[in-house]
């Protein structure tokens, strides 16, 4: 074997096994020993290492420390590179990507700037537990620490916000070092991973074969898949003697595809569910043990489930504080059983009596095994009494609102999106009052099909997220329901939808307002608006159109539904449709500030 | 109720894995009142052993984190187990006349602490043992010379008997 190269090699004895040899020399085949093997620099090992994942589209914006990588994705069509306008949409991008798929999402960002931006979209990515990998380039290793031009620490910044994360420091376990970043991004709690990438290890004058591991061993990461059989039985035990059970799932449930599982289980239990905001879609909207999503807007019915049930079965929740309000006031009746993935989730916030750690996709028929071997009769008549109490909740209609002829309301609005898409599409959204309207009013058929920041709550997120959401699923309808504010955070990637023909649909519940803050602000502030008019709003129509689209403006109430009609009538362009609705309406219900978790307003100044 | 614990663990040698440790402290607001850190015998793996504090809630919160790290194998908790723990401390002390000389030599000895460094200004001295010894040690010297400078490793400490923390 000849080096015909002049860079000094670090690792000796990796160096006698790898094949150093020059680019041109490889590609005229002038050393024929070695023709069959082909041969690769770091940024093409990036690249062939992607596919061989598996890997379709990836999302990015070019820069000096990732222009090899860029320049290799030029001779090759597996992968399609999808150029975004700022680097945080590439990340919501690839987040709507992996959240409406089983795909992992791909981010791939130049150093400095280009990977800082990325930090908004990586810790969104990481609350919700969104399986992410985001390439970041580097400076080259020898000038790290120099404060060169475009340096960030980008694995120091993300640190707090990702799974884990790797930096490249030899050419030859780019494909290794991607395998485990996949690895670790996709399984158990699923999770943002950096690779941070030092520019010498693409750009690299020798090129070196590709050797992707076969399996992926990290001795230190093993995440419990199988509840423990003890734990189990106790669960089976308090679910079998349960009078008043209540099913809480979550986001775990839609990431572990665990639906059918779900409602396996609450067909055979008979017990009402509730959801929080990540795991709405994890059983359909309209099954009749559906009581609606639970916490700070929950349903009335659903909190009040919770708070008088007797044993709580905690699938793939964390217990957030929007959900719980007071944790020194949660539940005090309940024995709560509580399954998750990642153990640190379980009496994080609130003490779990039967903890089990492990997937909920395995965990749940290990729990219908377990309740054919208890006490557990599946008699109607046992739950008679809770179904009639419940009953009595949803009957007080916490949803009903007052319509009027003048002015559009948002809860409308979402009702008449269901109507026009079916209940068919894929529903994006961004956050503030617009993001609870949809969660509450939007009665969700499958899981995947309700994409939303629900951990970090980040505005700008629905339009990227949409196109991602396309990207994954271009025969479907794909609607980002977002606000005035938030559509604002992002919406220079309407650029990015036209020049990559994406037509999703664009709902803006046009309040003039932060209507979400204006509302806690008219509840928490006696009304003092601090910050939350939108005065100078675009004229939004205009926007679309200046962006090569399509904008319509509706007003009326009359004309909502067939202005819908219309826009979803044009399948191949997208459609941005500006909703004038009612300023001030605000959601309900709502929990009161430290109260426990039924402590709630129904309406303006009604209690419950 | 608060107490200290004292966590062993055992994760990768790796650059970053350190600071994923110290971070996760800082982040979630877990105390660090000392830590120590240092390549084992094999020299892909590190040990730390950090004392730290909490009701039962949090130690098991801080527990569950510290594992969840993709860089750590194996985290135990030494106060639930017979175990021995040591800190090592220099102190370094004004000793100008015949009379404190003699003085902190004999309180050193009393501490089975040693003199490694000697001027005919000051001494240094050196001193291992738990916590409490070593504070015992500086208000005792504190009444009899000038403390100049004092610097501790923070405690290491291992389990008794058969028990070990290896991979």
């Amino acid at each position: 074997m000849s080096i015909l190269d002049k860079e000094t090699e670090e690792h000796s004895a990796a160096a006698s096994q790898s094949l150093l040899l020059q680019r041109g020399a490889n590609e005229s085949n002038s050393l024929q020993t070695k023709s069959k093997i082909d041969l690769f620099t770091g940024a093409e090992l990036v690249l062939e290492s992607l596919k061989a994942l598996g890997v379709k589209h990836i999302f990015g914006y070019p820069g000096g420390s990732v222009l090899d990588i860029y320049d290799a994705l030029l001779g090759q069509e597996d992968i399609e590179h999808i150029l975004v306008r700022h680097e945080q949409a590439a990340t919501h991008m690839a987040d709507g990507y992996s959240r409406s798929s089983d795909e992992v999402g791909v981010v791939l960002v130049t150093s400095g700037p280009g990977a800082t931006n990325c930090v908004t979209g990586i810790a969104t990515a990481y609350m919700d537990s969104i399986p992410m990998v985001i390439l970041s380039g580097q400076v080259a290793t020898h000038l790290i620490g120099d404060d060169a031009f475009q340096e960030t620490d980008m694995l120091g910044c993300s640190r707090p916000i990702v799974k884990h994360s790797y930096s490249c420091r030899d050419v030859e376990s780019i494909p290794a070092v991607i395998a485990k970043a996949f690895h670790l991004a996709r399984s158990g709690r699923p999770g943002p991973v950096v690779v941070d990438l030092p520019k010498d290890k693409l750009a690299t004058q020798r090129i070196y074969p590709f050797c992707m591991p076969e399996e992926i061993k990290i001795r230190s990461y093993s995440p419990t898949i199988k509840g423990h059989t003890r734990q189990i039985k106790k669960a089976a035990e308090a679910l079998a003697v349960a009078r008043r059970p209540v099913i809480f799932a979550g986001g775990g449930v839609i990431l572990a595809n665990a639906s059918s599982q779900l409602e396996q289980l609450t067909e055979c239990l008979d017990a009402p569910v509730v959801n929080s905001l990540m795991g709405l879609g994890s059983i359909p909207g309209e099954h009749p043990n559906f009581v609606g999503m639970l916490g700070l807007h929950g349903t009335f019915e659903a909190n009040k489930s919770m708070a008088n049930a007797d044993v709580i079965l905690a699938l793939g929740a964390r217990f957030d504080d929007r959900v719980t309000n007071s944790t020194n006031k949660f539940c005090p009746q309940a024995t709560i059983i509580h399954v998750d993935i990642d153990p640190t989730s379980i009496s994080k916030n609130i003490k779990a009596h039967i903890p089990v750690v492990g997937s909920i996709d395995v965990v749940i028929p290990q729990l219908l095994n377990a309740l054919k071997k208890s006490s557990f009769s599946t008699d109607p008549d046992d739950r008679k009494d809770w179904w009639q109490q419940i009953k009595s909740w949803r009957d007080r209609q916490c949803l009903a609102y007052e319509k009027n002829g003048d002015n559009i309301k948002s809860q409308q609005v979402i009702e008449s999106i269901y109507r026009v898409t079916n209940g068919d599409a894929y529903i994006t959204s961004d956050v503030g009052q617009h993001q609870m309207f949809t969660a509450l009013y939007f009665p969700f058929k499958r899981p995947k099909q309700w994409i939303n920041s629900g951990g970090l709550g980040t505005m700008g997120f629905g339009l990227p997220a949409a196109m991602g959401v396309k990207l994954a699923r271009p025969e479907s309808d794909v609607v980002c329901i977002s606000g005035d504010g938030s559509i604002q955070m992002n919406i220079q990637e309407l650029s990015t939808c036209l020049q990559y023909g994406l037509p999703i649909k664009v709902v803006i519940l046009n309040n003039r307002n932060l209507g979400m803050v204006k509302q806690i602000q008219d509840i928490n502030y006696d009304g003092r608006h601090a910050s939350v008019y939108m005065e100078s709003l675009p004229d939004f129509v205009k926007l679309a159109e200046a962006y090569g689209h399509i904008g319509m403006r509706v007003t009326c109430p009359q004309k909502l539904e067939q202005a819908l009609e219309e826009a979803f009538a044009h399948k191949n362009k997208l459609v941005l449709i500006d909703v004038e609705v009612e300023e001030h309406e605000h959601v309900f219900p709502m929990q009161k500030k430290l109260g426990a978790i039924d402590d709630m307003w129904l309406a303006k100044g009604v209690d419950r | 109720m608060n107490e200290q614990t004292i966590l062993s663990i055992l994760l990768e040698n790796e650059p970053g894995a350190l600071s994923r440790i110290v971070g996760l402290f800082s982040q979630r607001a877990f105390n660090i009142e000392s830590l120590t850190v240092a390549p084992t015998d094999d020299k892909s793996l590190s040990r730390i052993t950090i004392v730290t504090s909490g009701d039962h809630q949090i130690i098991e919160q801080i527990t569950k984190q510290v594992n969840k790290l993709v860089d750590v194998l194996k985290v135990s908790e030494l106060n639930n187990m017979a175990h021995i723990e040591r800190e090592l401390m220099f102190v370094k002390v004004n000793a100008k006349t015949p009379e404190a000389r003699d003085e902190i030599k004999r309180t050193a000895d009393i501490f089975r602490g040693q003199i490694v460094d000697s001027t005919n200004q000051l001494y240094t001295v050196q001193l291992s043992g738990k916590k409490d010894k070593l504070n015992a040690f500086i208000r005792s010297i504190r009444r009899q010379s000038d403390i100049i400078e004092i610097v501790r490793s923070g405690c290491v400490a291992i389990a008794r008997g058969a028990q070990s923390l290896s991979v």
